[in-house]
């Protein structure tokens, strides 16, 4: 369906138009996780969407005032859980900001090395997925597989799977290894096959180009004024990125592209995620090129991250700053100020606005999540469009209900 | 691209002229923390001030807006709720932090809504967790919690195991249903 044919003038209201209703969700296979939408039909044109979220809302930003940075770190992971070391990177982002303090190089390559990774699984669902709700089931496999591999990436360095839980305040869990790296150049080697194959099947699919071109045109100037960040904005023509517009970690010493489209349409924005996931490849293969030696972690005179065991116990120093550390009335000082910090994230700004009291337990965490403001943008893009386009946009727009609700 | 962050000494020079161009002193107050800016305006003019960011001074993306509860934080002077607006000028990536405090009882602030749309969903948010009006928002209704939520869940004086909203939910039997 093209978007001409659904161009006609309307005389009538939204009301009498709207001849039928349909529930879409709470539980159906195309919103790959809990989300409702209320869709107002005319045969099968969408005369109105009213999205009813809330269904995964869990307290995550109440958590947030409970939990102190450390811990906060498991609970990050879950809101964008297609790409958990993201959201980790960003949390302790913006708890160091606040700290005020700088991380060692190495750590910095770290999570910018975990964080590409992150983005390229992230975008290997988002389009495997994507294809897969079109009918391509083939192109989602071979996303889905190498997607694997970025799991062992994660269980090697951290031991868990699916939740790395891997930074800290001021560093990571453990260092990287030789066989992490092992992993990362097997992934990064097996990469390119996989592109080729998923380009093959779907570039010059003539059913899936025809699901997507020209469906649910978003303009540069609406994607400014709804707030749109991330592959989403840069599918409608704006060309930012935090990485570059505002480098953070070690992006000003890689050398990368940002990927934009003046489209706007659903083909768009899965073709910028493509690109999107070759770049974080050139990203990767640069940062483990150049991978600096040294400590991971702050040195223990920073009081922020909690020394190893062969430290603690054989240094007096060290054994006094794990105490200081570990016992719950002491843990590290934070300024009485607030700060708001953020990363670009495969969806978009990923931020956080983080009150801090003194404690090491935030006032008020509060998530900027790409795919809630996305997703209210989703009731103008579907509007006269057709019923089976609701899954193209809505994969297109890469919604994750746990980070939609928090 | 992004002459005013590398080249400049003060980002903000030039925006902070224009503002003071506009304004003049007494409007709004500001402080400076790490690399955030922040503006602090009273609810009366932050429609205004928001307007001269926008227009003037080329902050065209509304990034990120949320509330926070300021019951019992330290050292507190000013008004019990705050709402920020950080703001980005995506031509030269500068960002800003519009702060605007407003308190109980009866918290009210007039809604960004017609100037950006998408302050829409996040003004529903802050209304939703911490029960702040917005005035002149099209539809300001609950987003996250359930329509007959009483309470505003992120409030300081909100527990957080909640206050028994949960087991006391009205249980419907099959024949009743």
């Amino acid at each position: 369906m093209t978007a001409s044919a659904v161009d006609e003038p309307e005389l009538e209201t939204e009301a009498k138009q709207a001849a039928w209703t349909l529930n879409f969700g709470p539980q159906h296979p195309a919103t790959h996780t809990t989300l409702r939408l209320i869709l107002d039909l005319d045969g099968e044109r969408i005369v109105k969407a009213t999205p009813d979220i809330g269904y995964l809302h869990s307290g995550f930003e109440k958590l947030g005032e409970h939990l102190n940075y450390n811990q906060y770190v498991t609970v990050a992971d879950r809101k964008n859980y297609i790409s958990p070391p993201m959201n980790e990177v960003a949390w302790h982002h913006a708890v160091e900001k606040v700290l005020g303090v700088e991380l060692t190089p190495r750590c910095q390559y770290i999570r910018v090395i975990i964080g590409e990774l992150a983005r390229i699984s992230d975008h290997l669902l988002c389009t495997g997925a994507m294809a897969l709700d079109l009918g391509a089931f083939t192109a989602f496999l071979y996303a889905f597989n190498l997607r694997e591999q970025v799991y062992d990436v994660y269980e090697e360095m951290s031991g868990y799977r699916f939740h790395p839980g891997y930074t800290r305040v001021g560093g990571v869990l453990y260092d990287f290894n030789d066989r992490v790296l092992g992993r990362i150049k097997t992934f990064l080697g097996n990469f390119e096959a996989v592109y080729a194959d998923m380009s093959k099947l779907l570039f010059r699919n003539r059913i899936f180009l025809d699901r997507l071109r020209g469906v649910g045109v978003l303009s540069k100037a609406d994607a400014i004024a709804h707030s749109c960040t991330g592959p989403v904005a840069r599918a409608s023509g704006v060309t930012f990125d935090l990485r570059k517009d505002a480098p953070y970690l070690a992006y000003p010493e890689l050398d990368f592209e940002v990927p934009y489209s003046s489209e706007g349409d659903c083909w768009a924005r899965f073709m910028v995620r493509m690109e999107e996931m070759r770049q974080s490849h050139r990203i990767l293969e640069q940062a483990v090129a150049k991978l600096p030696s040294g400590p991971v972690n702050l040195p223990i005179a920073d009081k922020l991250s909690l020394p190893d065991k062969l430290t603690t116990y054989n240094s007096m120093e060290g054994l006094i700053q794990h105490f200081e550390l570990v016992m719950p009335n002491r843990g590290f000082e934070t300024p009485v100020n607030e700060v708001y910090a953020a990363i670009e994230s495969p969806n978009g700004e990923l931020g956080y606005y983080l009150v801090a009291d003194g404690t090491e337990f935030g006032w008020r965490v509060r998530t900027r999540p790409p795919s809630f403001i996305h997703f209210s943008v989703f009731p103008h893009l579907i509007k006269n469009y057709m019923l089976a386009d609701v899954v193209a946009i809505l994969g297109s727009l890469n919604i994750i209900a746990a980070e939609l609700d928090r | 691209m992004s002459t005013a962050t590398t080249t400049a000494v003060d980002p903000h020079a030039e925006t902070l002229k224009t503002l003071s161009s506009v304004f003049g002193d007494g409007v709004f107050s500001l402080s400076n923390f790490r690399d955030n800016l922040r503006l602090f305006v009273p609810s009366s003019r932050l429609i205004e001030v928001l307007t001269a960011l926008k227009t003037r001074c080329g902050f065209n993306l509304l990034a990120e807006l949320g509330g926070a509860d300021y019951l019992g934080y330290p050292g507190r002077t000013r008004g019990r709720f705050e709402v920020h607006y950080v703001l980005r000028n995506l031509e030269t990536a500068e960002m800003i932090v519009v702060k605007a405090e407003v308190d109980d009882p009866d918290p009210t602030l007039p809604s960004a809504v017609p100037l950006w749309p998408g302050a829409d969903w996040m003004e529903r948010e802050v209304f939703d967790m911490f029960g702040v009006r917005f005035e002149g928002h099209p539809d300001l209704r609950r987003i996250l919690m359930p329509e007959e939520f009483v309470a505003f869940p992120l409030r300081k004086d909100y527990p957080l195991r909640g206050r028994g909203e949960r087991h006391n939910f009205p249980r419907l039997t099959r024949g009743e249903s």
